[in-house]
């Protein structure tokens, strides 16, 4: 075995030096004597990992616990982990009693469209950044990353003041809209760096076949992206299922709601109807679930790079 | 990276001054990102400029603008209520965020050992970060019911009395911490992701040196996980500073304003009471926060942010 160590890694242990005789001879007895510790430590760290699963877990079972508890069995004690009897039928009544049907076709639309329009213009925009050279070029995509940074509250206000002219308040225009704009930044990133390490040979190909550039990039390059296009549909559909604050300052009648907006509407005058309540947070969580579940590849890949996780 | 494409593009280079096939690229470059370019002008850069203007403003949507001068600048430093929502909005970010983080590299080393199971680990305890937000929010509003939630049922077990939690000045902070902290999955797969990328030979030319776990892990792993760390710490607080929805949908600011974060407030001013010029003003207050924590960060970063080799 190659005893050799570069200096590199001698400067990152930053400790004595080596004393490769000794650890040639001592080897096999040091992976002898490894194994059982090896086992050992797998059993702490199993131990560990079901401890911290078993805390992220509890809340989520909690919710679909308590989405299964008959009205006014919510806050019995001890915890009825289990409820009996399960009341599956208050997914039933918390979809009737709010217009739950309406909440959820306009969740629909506003994800499909944005989606649609999100994948067009922000591929195109990457494509354009990717593979041609114009002035201004790069002064541009800096600009576009740095407006990654910029907080939503900070335009929230004028854009509202701007969808009032428009006279596009209590629709869900503010919603579909400006995806049709290049979608977000961070997309329009995410698939110019796919771009530009796709090599270029098939679009060459192309070219000289007499293709231009925006059929290069629609026959062409647009398959090749199925993956990056892939994670940026999660990150939007994501972004749009989950959206609270744009729907809550835009929507104000309940014909216009999205799902999001509904989850507040179980309570009679005294209190919260915790059951239902959970009931609808469960139907919403469930969907993204099994996302997540179905394309886990794409979707981690999408918070890796995004750092969207947990907000 | 991006800098370095400055290179491929000829300096200068007017559109007289092209070959015909150049400019046909250029044209066509213009063509692909305008509408980005024009979302960018419309939804963004034109409003920014437009709030910094209403900040000199009065303005409470019925009749026209009216110009104020520094009033609302006047106004701010004397708002108690700024003062307190800037400082909770602080005290949730510095601790909300660090924890997290410590937490999500924790479990992303232990799951990076690669034992038996690790995918499923993975995977059930990256859920809580996936949750949509409003469903947590009353997920967690109910675990910490004042009557017997699953947060009472919890310390009851070690037998501390109920506590009323959200209802509770002392205990309002430090809950709105525990709900994000829950959700640190999302920091931990990209800790994974960052962990996948240490080259494993450094691992086993360590244990040729006869390294211990311990010694790689400050050796090794650490040092080249710096640069995940500084992104994860980034993202963390730009995120952590604009906290709205489980504050909007759990507390409201309250008990009295001891949860009243700089979100909520700016949402208050401008689309409860229509204080459009004063919410610019705290909008605008926010983003030169978020701005300086992050040159403060990436001016820090020199010092312990370790680039490999400064490849690029």
């Amino acid at each position: 075995m190659d005893t050799h160590v570069s200096p590199e890694v001698k400067n990152l242990q930053g400790q004595r030096p080596l004393m490769q005789d000794h650890a040639a001879d001592d080897t096999t007895a040091r992976s002898r004597s490894l194994v059982v510790p090896r086992k050992r430590r797998a059993v702490v760290v199993h131990l560990i990992l079901f401890a911290v699963a078993a805390v992220s877990l509890l809340p989520l079972l909690y919710m679909v616990s308590t989405s299964l508890k008959a009205r006014g069995r919510e806050f019995a004690y001890p915890i009825e982990w289990i409820p009996n009897p399960a009341v599956w039928r208050n997914y039933l009544t918390a979809v009737e009693t709010v217009e739950a049907m309406t909440f959820f076709a306009n969740t629909m639309i506003v994800t499909t469209l944005t989606l649609v329009g999100g994948i067009l213009t922000a591929s195109l925009a990457a494509y354009g950044f990717a593979r041609t050279r114009f002035p201004g070029r790069d002064f541009l995509f800096m600009l576009m990353l740095s407006s990654l940074m910029l907080p939503y509250m900070v335009t929230l206000i004028p854009q509202f003041v701007l969808f009032r002219e428009l006279g596009w308040i209590n629709t869900l225009y503010p919603l579909i809209v400006p995806a049709f704009f290049g979608g977000a930044p961070f997309y329009i990133f995410l698939l110019r760096q796919f771009f530009r390490g796709l090599p270029t040979d098939l679009e060459d190909a192309a070219k000289l076949d007499g293709a231009g550039f925006f059929r290069i990039w629609w026959t062409v390059a647009m398959p090749l992206a199925g993956p990056a296009l892939a994670t940026v549909a999660i990150l939007s559909i994501l972004h749009h299922w989950n959206d609270f604050i744009a729907p809550l300052v835009y929507l104000h009648t309940r014909d216009n709601w999205t799902l999001a907006l509904g989850i507040r509407l179980f309570r009679d005058q005294y209190q919260v109807l915790f059951n239902l309540t959970m009931a609808y947070a469960v139907m919403m969580t469930v969907p993204v679930f099994t996302v997540f579940f179905a394309f886990q590849k794409y979707f981690v890949r999408g918070i890796t790079i995004s750092g969207m996780g947990g907000r | 990276m991006a800098v370095q494409t400055i290179g491929h593009a000829p300096a200068s280079s007017s559109h007289k001054g092209m070959s015909p096939l150049r400019r046909r690229e250029a044209i066509n470059g213009y063509v692909a990102i305008l509408p980005w370019f024009l979302g960018f002008l419309i939804f963004t850069a034109g409003p920014m400029v437009y709030s910094a203007w209403l900040t000199f403003n009065s303005w409470e949507l019925i009749t026209p603008p009216r110009w104020v001068g520094l009033a609302n600048f006047r106004f701010l430093l004397e708002d108690q209520l700024f003062r307190t929502a800037l400082w909770n909005t602080f005290i949730y970010t510095v601790v909300s965020v660090p924890l997290q983080l410590l937490i999500a590299l924790g479990v992303a080393l232990l799951l990076n050992l690669n034992i038996r199971g690790t995918n499923l680990y993975r995977s059930l305890i990256f859920l809580p970060s996936q949750t949509p937000v409003v469903a947590s929010a009353m997920l967690w509003f109910f675990i910490f019911s004042p009557t017997q939630g699953l947060a009472n049922a919890g310390i009851g077990l070690f037998g501390i009395p109920p506590q009323r939690w959200l209802w509770d000045v002392n205990l309002v902070k430090p809950a709105l911490i525990a709900i994000a902290v829950w959700a640190f999955g999302g920091a931990m797969i990209i800790f994974l992701a960052g962990l996948q990328d240490i080259p494993q030979s450094l691992y086993e030319a360590a244990d040729l040196d006869g390294a211990t776990p311990f010694s790689k892990l400050l050796n090794i792993t650490v040092p080249l996980l710096t640069p995940t760390i500084f992104f994860n710490l980034v993202i963390g607080l730009i995120g952590a500073f604009q906290v709205f929805t489980p504050v909007y949908l759990m507390t409201g600011g309250g008990p009295g304003t001891s949860s009243m974060m700089m979100g909520l407030l700016i949402y208050r001013h401008g689309f409860e009471e229509f204080n459009m010029g004063y919410a610019s003003l705290l909008a605008w207050v926010l983003f030169l926060i978020v701005i300086t924590l992050t040159i403060i960060q990436f001016s820090l970063a020199r010092r312990w942010v370790y680039y490999e080799g400064d490849r690029d």
